[in-house]
């Protein structure tokens, strides 16, 4: 299993946009992929449940993912976090 | 034959078969059921047939109306392809053995109840009119209800509705909806507003039962008066069918002047200009000709937004205005934002009288830093184009003295940065009695000014424009108005100062000869007035048009009397 926070940095949290490549780079793995934010977890594949834990700036998730390519999946998702200006 | 009223909300006649457009009935009993797994194929079934429709709704709207339109229904696909959703409904089938119906609708409406409470996010809020809408698509299917697709209607039709959505407006094919009939709303509810942007004649506010009108009726609309003909004779079948001939003609002569310079009689040449309030009018205005943006209202970008607008995207904006409007004026206002509009994120008292109050550039001046980024934001955008900017209610010079200081303070902060900055023109809106009556006083502190007649109006008269019972005061012709009006102008050109002017009256057709006789250099107005203005202008004289100001501004009387006289005048010139 994999592991990794993240501190969010956009102004306008995760929506729109972001939040829709965010699921589909994490709907082309295997893994099981989770996003945990105040303690709720929601299932990254899923847009409505990204969209429904209305993550705002400077807040502090994590990413877990679980599976055969768990780690290439945690660094796929980290970098499209970069690209689109979530974190730094 | 039956003949009904209503407001008319959208210009044009239309004459087609009725299609109406009614909201089916999707109403189910929550039921137990034995056999989940037959439950939960039912379920699957019945998304499979939605996704295929959504497919080729999708399609029909990417090559009839294009790409963003289409985008919702690709978005409406994707909610229906969303694993989470799919597994909790399927696992409220399972667990509480309960019809497909009812489990989806309890696990649509639990995310619809989240989206909606997220009060700070206007993106995701406006999402859950997308699973309402994708709900609905399922359930007719589960039910059997047939769902009315206004994106499939491919033959010429006139829509009668109770209300339209935008969902609906968004999937109108412009040339296969040739009409609105509704019974909902004003001429500045939705299905009005949209109508007009998509110049489809409309009535609004129909006076009639709907249900009166059957599917395939011959129905006539006259979206200039509000009529609506339902079955109509021979007789007026032809007068509505040479009317639209009619409309169509004065309307394509007008659009003979979209690309002309505006030019009285004997060639003078007050330029045309437009007020704009979003990024969304700029398109209208380009598309009617405008020779310049002659007021740009920044509140929108205040107003639709959950924080203050950062100097970014000000910025962008402007500069997406300067590019768009290639090199052409445009005049920015600085925020006209105070106790009138409600900003959750700015703690403003609520006032008893705000259009005599805590507003504008008297706001601006007392919360610097929201003021110094706007100018920040202007000054950037500056080298984008042909910038002006001026500021709103400038009451004492002693303010605008204050606002002039901390521009230039801001202009020299970005040099010091090496940031590129144009040469700005700096104006007023002279919207206040008092500014007005020194407007020569002004005149030495500003490269232009603007009257705002709106305000200007209800400040001279006493009369609160919005209030029913005073509404008889609002005149813009009467002559203590349009004297002031004329000093004003007398004071710029006094001074070598172009006089623009940016309220209402500028797209009037009764005033617009008495400002071309009192030399107004420039006339802003709402896009859709732009044409018909330009025409009116190319048939005055100016020379003519003075005596006509001059007599007008020495009437006595009220509004009545000048709008005669004015309306005798020029029709002899025409």
């Amino acid at each position: 299993m994999e592991k990794r926070q993240f501190n969010i940095i956009a102004e306008t949290g995760i929506h729109a946009r972001p939040a829709t490549l965010l699921v589909q780079t994490a709907s082309k793995f295997n893994s099981d992929i989770t996003l945990e934010y105040q303690e709720k977890s929601v299932n990254l594949k899923s847009i409505m449940g990204v969209m429904s834990l209305g993550v705002g700036q400077s807040a502090a998730v994590t990413i877990t993912a679980d599976g055969d390519d768990e780690k290439e999946a945690i660094d796929a998702i980290s970098e499209t976090m970069k690209a689109e200006g979530l974190t730094e | 034959m039956k003949e009904f009223k209503g407001i008319a909300a959208s210009d044009g006649i239309a004459i087609a078969s009725a299609f109406r457009l009614t909201e089916p009935d999707l109403s189910f009993k929550k039921r137990s059921i034995t056999d989940a797994s037959d439950e939960i194929k039912r379920l699957y079934a019945a998304i499979d047939v939605s996704k295929d429709e959504l497919l080729t709704i999708q399609q029909r709207t990417l090559e009839d109306l294009g790409s963003s339109e289409a985008e919702v229904f690709k978005a409406h696909g994707a909610i229906l392809s969303d694993p989470e959703l799919l597994n909790r409904i399927k696992s409220t089938i399972e667990k509480e053995k309960v019809n497909a119906e009812y489990a989806l609708t309890k696990v649509t409406d639990g995310y619809i109840k989240i989206f909606n409470s997220m009060t700070d996010n206007e993106y995701i809020r406006q999402r859950s009119s997308d699973i309402r809408d994708v709900t609905k698509r399922v359930l007719s299917h589960l039910l059997r209800v047939p769902l009315v697709d206004p994106a499939l209607i491919h033959h010429k039709v006139i829509i009668i509705a109770h209300d339209l959505t935008p969902s609906d407006t968004a999937q109108f094919v412009p040339s296969y909806v040739l009409g609105i009939v509704s019974d909902m709303g004003g001429r500045t509810s939705h299905s009005a507003i949209m109508s007009r942007s998509l110049e489809i004649p409309a009535v609004v506010g129909f006076k009639g039962r709907l249900a009166d009108i059957k599917n395939g009726d011959t129905v006539i609309v006259d979206g200039s008066t509000g009529n609506v003909i339902v079955n109509p004779t021979e007789a007026q079948t032809d007068e509505y069918t040479q009317k639209q001939a009619d409309y169509r003609q004065r309307k394509s002569k007008l659009a003979d002047f979209k690309h002309q310079m505006t030019s009285s009689s004997d060639g003078k040449h007050p330029i045309i200009a437009a007020n704009i309030g979003t990024l969304d009018d700029l398109d209208g205005a380009i598309e009617n000709g405008a020779e310049g943006i002659g007021l740009f209202r920044t509140e929108f970008l205040y107003m639709d937004s959950n924080h203050l607008p950062t100097e970014d995207e000000q910025f962008n904006v402007y500069k997406t205005v300067l590019q768009k409007m290639d090199k052409k004026p445009v005049i920015i206002r600085t925020a006209d934002i105070g106790g009138d509009k409600d900003l959750p994120y700015l703690d403003v008292p609520k006032e008893a009288n705000p259009f005599l109050g805590y507003r504008a550039i008297r706001m601006s001046l007392d919360k610097p830093d929201i003021f110094r980024t706007q100018v920040r934001a202007l000054l950037r955008a500056s080298s984008f184009g042909n910038l002006s900017v001026m500021f709103p209610m400038i009451t004492t010079i002693n303010e605008l003295k204050k606002a002039k200081n901390i521009f230039n303070q801001e202009r020299i902060k970005l040099i010091r940065e090496k940031v590129r900055v144009k040469p700005v023109k700096i104006g007023i809106m002279v919207e206040v009695p008092a500014a007005a009556i020194l407007a020569d006083q002004f005149a030495n502190e500003v490269d232009f000014m603007s009257i705002g007649t709106n305000d200007l109006i209800q400040y001279i008269m006493a009369a609160d424009r919005g209030n029913r019972m005073v509404s008889y005061l609002y005149q813009p012709y009467n002559p203590a108005v349009l004297r002031m009006i004329k000093h004003i102008i007398d004071a710029c050109h006094d001074n070598n100062l172009p006089a623009y002017m940016c309220g209402e009256m500028a797209g009037d057709q009764t005033a617009i000869p008495i400002l071309v006789g009192m030399g107004l250099n420039e006339f802003s107005m709402s896009a859709s007035s732009i044409l018909k203005s330009r025409a009116l202008i190319k048939r005055l004289d100016s020379r003519e048009m003075v005596t006509l100001a001059n007599k007008a501004v020495t009437m006595a009387s009220a509004s009545e009397e000048v709008t005669a006289f004015v309306h005798q005048a020029t029709n002899n010139v025409q």
